[in-house]
Parts: C-alpha cells; structure tokens; sequence
C-alpha cells in the first residue's frame, strides 16, 4: 500500500430494511467492454432526460461529424444531444421508450468512415488523467463545459448534472458522493468502468468537487465488487475516500447511499442538496472528466447485456440511439428460454415490449430473464406478516398503501405516507403472498396525484 | 439453473460473427412477456410454507402430547384438524370460492384447536370448535387474511361456553382415561384452588397435566425458536410477552407475592404455546414492529391479570381474543415514520 494511496473507508451510517436478490452478476462481471460497431441507424430520443425537451438544431439531410450539437434547448433543467457518429440527419421521427413515453428523435443514417474501436475506447477511458490542475479551472467552467456535453445522471434518472454542479448560496454542498453501489442485480456496467477506467472517474469526482465547492470527495461500492474498490484505492489518492458499503438492494438509491455514507438522511421529498451532498454516477463522472480535459460530449455509454436468456452477457460501449435490437444481435441473440426482456435491472428496470426502442443516456443494461426466472405464483390474500413492513428500506407499511391504492381511500393513503415511497420494489419482491404490492403503489401515486394532489 | 449454464465469456473472447448474428434477428422468437416490475421475487416464503412452518414447529409439541396423553392426543388433534378442514371446504362452498385447503391455513386452525383442548373432550367438542372457529372466526369476515380474531381461539372460546362442563378445570381430571397424566388437576388450578405450588422441572419439561399441547414449556420454545427464526412468528410478540409477564409476576414476587413465582408463571399452562404459536398469528396480530412489542407486552400482561385475579386458572385464550380486538388500533397507532419524515403536503 504505497502512502499516497486512498484506503478503504467504512461507512459512518447504515439503513434498516432492503433485500439481498440473488447477485447474478457473474454472467456478465468478466467480460471486458466491448465496443458496439455503429449500426447502420440510429435514434436519438429528444427528451431522454429529466427535464425540458430539446429541439434540433441540424436539419434533415445535413451531413453532420461525431460530437457534432444535434438538439440544445433554452431551459435550464435539459442537455444537449450530440452525435454519436458521422452521418446524415434523418426526417424526425419518433420512439417509445421502455417507459412507455412517446417521444420525438432525431435518425441519424450512419456514415461508412467511423472512428476505429480501439480508438472510440482510449478516448472515452484510456491515456492520461490530470490529476493536477483541477483547481486552475474555475467553477464555472467546469459547469460550463458539463452542460455543453450533455451530461446527464447516468444512474437511471437523468437529471442534468450541471444543474447538480452549479453552486447554489443557499444550499452549500460539501461532499461528492460518486455511486459506484450498482446494487441492481445482473448489472456490472458501473462495475467494468471502475475496474477498467478508475482514472477518468476519479478524475471527474475531483472536478465534480471543485465546481460544487464540496472539501470531501466520496467513492461508494458495495462490498461484493472487490476488485472494484481495489482498482479505486489504487488509482485515488488521500483526498479521494473509497468506501466500502454492505451489499444490500436497494444499497444505490439516492437515499440510502447517501445515509449510509455520509450519515445523513435526504428528507422526504427532499434532495441529497438539502443535505449538502451531491451525488454522481460512476460513468456521469468519467463523462465529466472527459467533457472538461477532451471537451467531448456525451455520445457513447457502458451497458450490460446480460442474463439468463442471452446468448453471450456483455458489457458494450454502445453509441446513443442505438436499438435495444443492436445490443442483442451483438450478443448472439436470445436464448429459447428467454422469458422476459428488462431496460435496466430486474428489480427496478422496465419490461420491453420490443427491441426498436432507442439505448438513452440513462440506459443502465438490458437483462433477458427466462421465463423461469419472471414466473410467479397465483397472488393469495395478504395474511399480514409484515414481510413487506420489514423490508421497506424507508420504513413504510406496503400492504397498507397498496389497501389503499387498490380501494383509492386516499386518507388511509395519506396517513401511512403514500407519496413517500420510492418505488424500489423490496416488498413485492418478499412478499409471501405475490401481492404486485409496489405496482399497486405505483398506480395509487399517480392516481392521487390526479385526484387530489395538484 | 438457466443462468448457470452460461459461461461467462472471458476478456479476450473474439466478437462472434456479428453480421451474421445481425442478419438473423430471430429465428422462432421466444415468446417474452411484459409486466411491472420488479420482474423478480424471492419465493423463499410463501403462505403456503409459513403455514408449514408452523405445523414443523408443532412437532415437539405433539411429541410431548403423544407422549402424556397417548391416544387421546393423537383422537383430539386428528378430529380437530378434520373438522378445520371439512368446515374450510364448507364455508368455501357456501361463499363459492375455490378450494382452499392448500394454503394449510384451515390445518394450522385445527391444529391449534386440537392442542388447546383436554385429553377428556368429547369428539363434538373438537368438531364444533372447528366449525365454530372457521366460520364465525374467518369466514364470516371473508376468509384468510380478513378475520380480526384468532380462528383457534374462537372456536376454542365457543366450545368453552357451550360445554362447560367438557372444558372446565374438572374436565382435567379424567382418571378413567387411565392415562397417567390426567389423575391430578391441572398445576394452574392446584394452585387457584388449593395453593399447592408445581415443581419447576416438571412444569418446564411438560410432565403435567393440562390442555393436551400446553403442558412443556420447553417444546414450546423449541418450536416458537424455529419459527422466530424463520421469520414466520414475528419474534417481537413472544418476547413482548414475555418480558411483560416476566416483569409484572417478578415485581410482585419482590414484593413478597406470591410462591407461585415468574419462573413457574412462564412455565406453566399455555403462556409459551400461546405467545409463540397463537399470539402470533399473523392475520390477528399487528403489523408494525412497534405494534408487535406493544400487542406481546398486553398478551402477557393480560395473561398474568386473569391469573391472579379472576376466577379462571389460566387466561391465554381471553387475552389473545382480547388482544386480536385491537390490533387493528395498535396498527393505527403505530405507523411508522417515514426515513426522512413524513411526505410533505403538495400545494
């Protein structure tokens, strides 16, 4: 252990609750990144983040290079898509998202002379990484450049992180909290990056810091990826914390990451802003790193492509706008027992209904269960054992609120804290009885929200 | 078993045939479903296994039962499990709902029912107690899941009322049975009627007289350890009880009391059986953590009052009815706050 190393740090806090799904994660854990070729076409979704919608700035037809500004908007609250290869824009069209969205893209005809596989890797993760001349960069520079490449939160939600970044007088930030838990079952993408790119992704958390201000730099990894927090601690120095945290679903939602790492708790509703932390995926940091010191945008992503019913699980470099349909022929196609295909991660992840829906931003992984692995048993009336009630990681009583939610009593709803729950799906996955306890919850927040809640 | 047939690929693996992977997208395409997720559950409990549970735990007490009371054991258990099952099929039919037998809810019912009841019941005792259980106690609110009372303990209670005489603290007394454990009352009726205090090594091991599956302590917690441990009891009732009666009977044993100490009180009558197999009863019980402390430490505090101060011998029975009537508050009163408060009105 040379002396500038970081060391491995425990966690200060922890949260009550949560499940432990079989990990899964040996499908697909060792095998390198691999780069997609460019597919003949691809989509890019205008909205693929939270926020305003962008609009396009190329018209059809226009031949445009890779990391060319296809679509920007005014807002504040979106980021601007760029061009994941040279080609020609396509006439707009339009894609539904795994999430059942509809929304408007922009096809993008691929052109023949593409950037070698080799070279699309060392740019994203290889070479040098300043590890000095953070602090000659101003603050707003760094936001500056985030913004320009269209970084979003790459964890799943996609907010904007140069919005995450701009310093705020009223909330002051002190500690970066970059998300390395990937605590969703089968998924390894978050993990391949840190074992193979360390360097980018400390590099970004260093200038995530310095453009919010934060003194304390924290890397958090769940204790099953080793390797991970190894390749890390090597590549940190003191002023970067890695942090060992229990492997535990949902160890990697916002909430609990931040409890646990820091010892404080996000209030209901809440941001980890308001308790002065920011948090940043492991690839958002890599990608911040490469926005700053390579001024390139966000155009390509790590997905894992993996379980069951996959022929061969891979962890892939794919171009934005990429079909889920590119990822599996990548892959060797389907197995026969594939039962069910997942943007995302089995427990939060949403089922596909076809392989035409775009890769995004925030696009995690694919993971094809068989049919074995999404069988369920016939759901029994609930004889009230609590499973539920102990598993919730935000101390909620599920089978009340899905009482509620499938009666649409919006009191009983209120009083045991509907709109509080986060949605991670712990107590439908114990529940003994297979009540779809979260899907209920999840329709009664929405339908809450339309009846009562403006 | 599928995922394990895949090998992961190692780094070096070459791409396979990409083009001609691409070109066949999907020969005969498996058929893939869509739902919400999550996609995948644990599986690990089921209904139907913590109703097994309990029935797995029961074997140390039924050891104990064959052991005291010989076939009248085996005779009260058997015609009470019958009668669970046959009035679940009953009621079943009456409300048109498909068979339920499955769930071994409507077993478990008899299967309490069965060890509560004295070795000397007539065979309508055990029958009707089933019949009473299941369709005033369960079916009568909509089934499994839906009653406020434990099923066991109403048609216990039924019984009780309607054949006193079968159920009474003579009825203990059977020397015509010709077992031996039945020549002498009850310890807990001993001691109500004549003062006459109980070992403490028989009445832990059991090797008394009593309702048939009552009667040791020790089986009791082997048992109710199984089912703490796995998850089926919720172990915060047992403990809450414990701890209630163990503090009360021991606060009045300091106070010089009673010779009848918290030793034999917790090792005596059906407190164990009751705290580790009835009090917890899912369906009738609270909900929340908090609410399984307070619902165990009234279980036991109930249990100690109708001992020394009403004229029954034992009160597990009325304090688990008792109880069973406010979970359903304890449950209100009890929620949770969420981690990070509650959720903030929306304007």
């Amino acid at each position: 252990m040379s002396s500038e190393s970081s060391t491995v740090l425990s966690p200060p806090g922890r949260f009550a609750g949560g499940v432990h799904p079989p990990e899964h994660k040996e499908l697909a854990r060792h095998a390198a990144i691999e780069v997609l070729p460019p597919p003949a076409e691809l989509a890019l979704p205008l909205l693929m983040h939270t926020g305003a919608p962008c609009q396009p700035v190329v018209q059809p037809r226009a031949e445009v290079v890779y990391g060319a500004l296809l679509a920007d908007s005014d807002a504040f609250v979106s980021a601007p898509i760029h061009a994941p290869a040279a080609g020609v824009v396509q006439r707009e069209g339009v894609a539904t998202l795994p999430n059942a969205r509809h929304v408007k893209t922009i096809p993008l005809k691929v052109g023949p002379h593409q950037m070698a596989a080799e070279e699309l890797m060392a740019d994203m993760f290889g070479g040098e990484w300043p590890e000095d001349g953070i602090a000659d960069v101003a603050p707003e520079e760094i936001v500056k450049a985030v913004r320009a490449a269209g970084i979003v939160g790459q964890g799943g939600a996609a907010f904007p992180t140069h919005v995450k970044l701009a310093r705020n007088p009223k909330k002051p930030v002190d500690t970066i909290l970059v998300n390395g838990c990937e605590c969703e079952p089968y998924l390894t993408a978050d993990y391949r990056v840190m074992v193979e790119a360390p360097a980018p992704v400390i590099s970004g958390a260093r200038l995530a810091a310095r453009a919010a201000g934060a003194a304390t730099i924290i890397i958090a990894v769940e204790d099953n990826k080793p390797e991970a927090i190894e390749a890390l601690r090597a590549a940190a120095a003191g002023d970067v914390k890695i942090m060992s945290v229990p492997t535990r679903y949902p160890m990697g939602g916002e909430k609990q990451t931040v409890r646990v790492a820091t010892g404080r708790t996000i209030p209901t509703g809440g941001l980890p802003l308001d308790v002065g932390v920011v948090v940043i995926n492991v690839e958002t940091a890599a990608a911040i790193a490469r926005a700053v010191w390579r001024k390139k945008p966000l155009t390509h992503r790590v997905v894992t492509v993996t379980g069951g019913g996959i022929a061969q699980p891979k962890n892939i470099l794919a171009p934005i706008g990429c079909r889920y349909a590119d990822l599996v022929a990548f892959c060797g196609g389907l197995k026969p027992e594939a039962g069910r295909a997942i943007a995302g991660g089995p427990m939060m992840g949403f089922a596909l209904g076809d392989f035409n829906a775009p890769v995004t931003k925030g696009t995690s992984g694919l993971t094809v269960l068989t049919a074995e692995d999404v069988r369920r048993a016939a759901e029994t009336p609930c004889v009230r054992c609590g499973r539920c009630v102990e598993a919730c990681p935000l101390d909620l009583m599920p089978t009340r609120l899905a009482l509620a939610a499938r009666h649409k009593d919006w009191n009983l709803a209120k009083r045991h804290h509907l709109m509080a729950c986060m949605e991670c799906g712990c107590c439908a996955y114990v529940c003994p009885a297979a009540i779809p306890l979260v899907q209920l919850i999840r329709m009664g927040k929405v339908q809450m929200m339309k009846e009562v809640g403006k | 078993m599928a995922e394990n047939a895949v090998t992961p690929i190692a780094p070096a693996a070459p791409p396979p045939a990409a083009a001609s992977a691409r070109a066949a997208p999907a020969k005969p395409a498996p058929a893939l479903s869509v739902a919400p997720g999550p996609h995948i559950a644990s599986g690990a409990l089921t209904t139907r296994r913590m109703m097994l549970d309990v029935i797995l735990a029961a074997l140390p007490l039924l050891a104990v039962s064959v052991y005291l009371f010989r076939q009248y054991a085996v005779f009260q258990i058997a015609i009470s499990v019958i009668g669970a099952l046959a009035a679940e099929r009953f009621f079943g039919w009456m409300r048109r709902r498909p068979n339920t037998l499955g769930d071994l809810s409507a077993a478990v019912t008899g299967l309490i029912l069965g060890l509560s009841l004295p070795a000397s019941a007539p065979w309508y005792v055990g029958v009707i107690g089933a019949f009473a259980g299941i369709g005033f106690g369960k079916a009568v609110f909509g089934g499994l899941g839906q009653n406020i009372f434990n099923p066991a303990m109403v048609g216990r209670a039924f019984v009780m009322i309607a054949f006193p005489a079968a159920l009474g603290a003579s009825a203990y007394v059977a020397p015509t049975l010709g077992v031996d454990a039945v020549t002498q009352a009850t310890p807990l009726t001993a001691f109500k009627m004549m003062g006459s205090v109980a070992a403490l090594k028989p009445l832990f091991l059991g090797m008394t007289n009593g309702s048939i599956g009552e009667t040791s302590a020790l089986a009791a917690l082997i048992g109710g350890a199984y089912l703490c441990w796995r998850g089926t009891a919720a172990w915060r009732i047992p403990a809450g009880g414990i701890l209630a009666l163990a503090i009360l009977a021991g606060a009045s044993d300091l106070t010089g009391g009673s010779p009848w100490t918290f030793a034999h009180h917790l090792s005596s009558g059906a407190f164990l059986f009751g705290a580790f197999f009835i009090a917890t009863d899912p369906v009738s019980s609270p909900l929340t953590p908090k609410g399984q402390w307070i619902f165990g430490a009234g279980f036991g505090a109930l249990v100690l009052l109708i001992r020394a101060f009403s004229g029954y011998p034992e009160g597990v029975m009325f304090s688990v009815l008792l109880m069973n009537s406010v979970a359903p508050l304890i449950n209100r009163w009890t929620i949770p706050t969420p981690v990070g408060g509650p959720a903030p009105e929306r304007k």
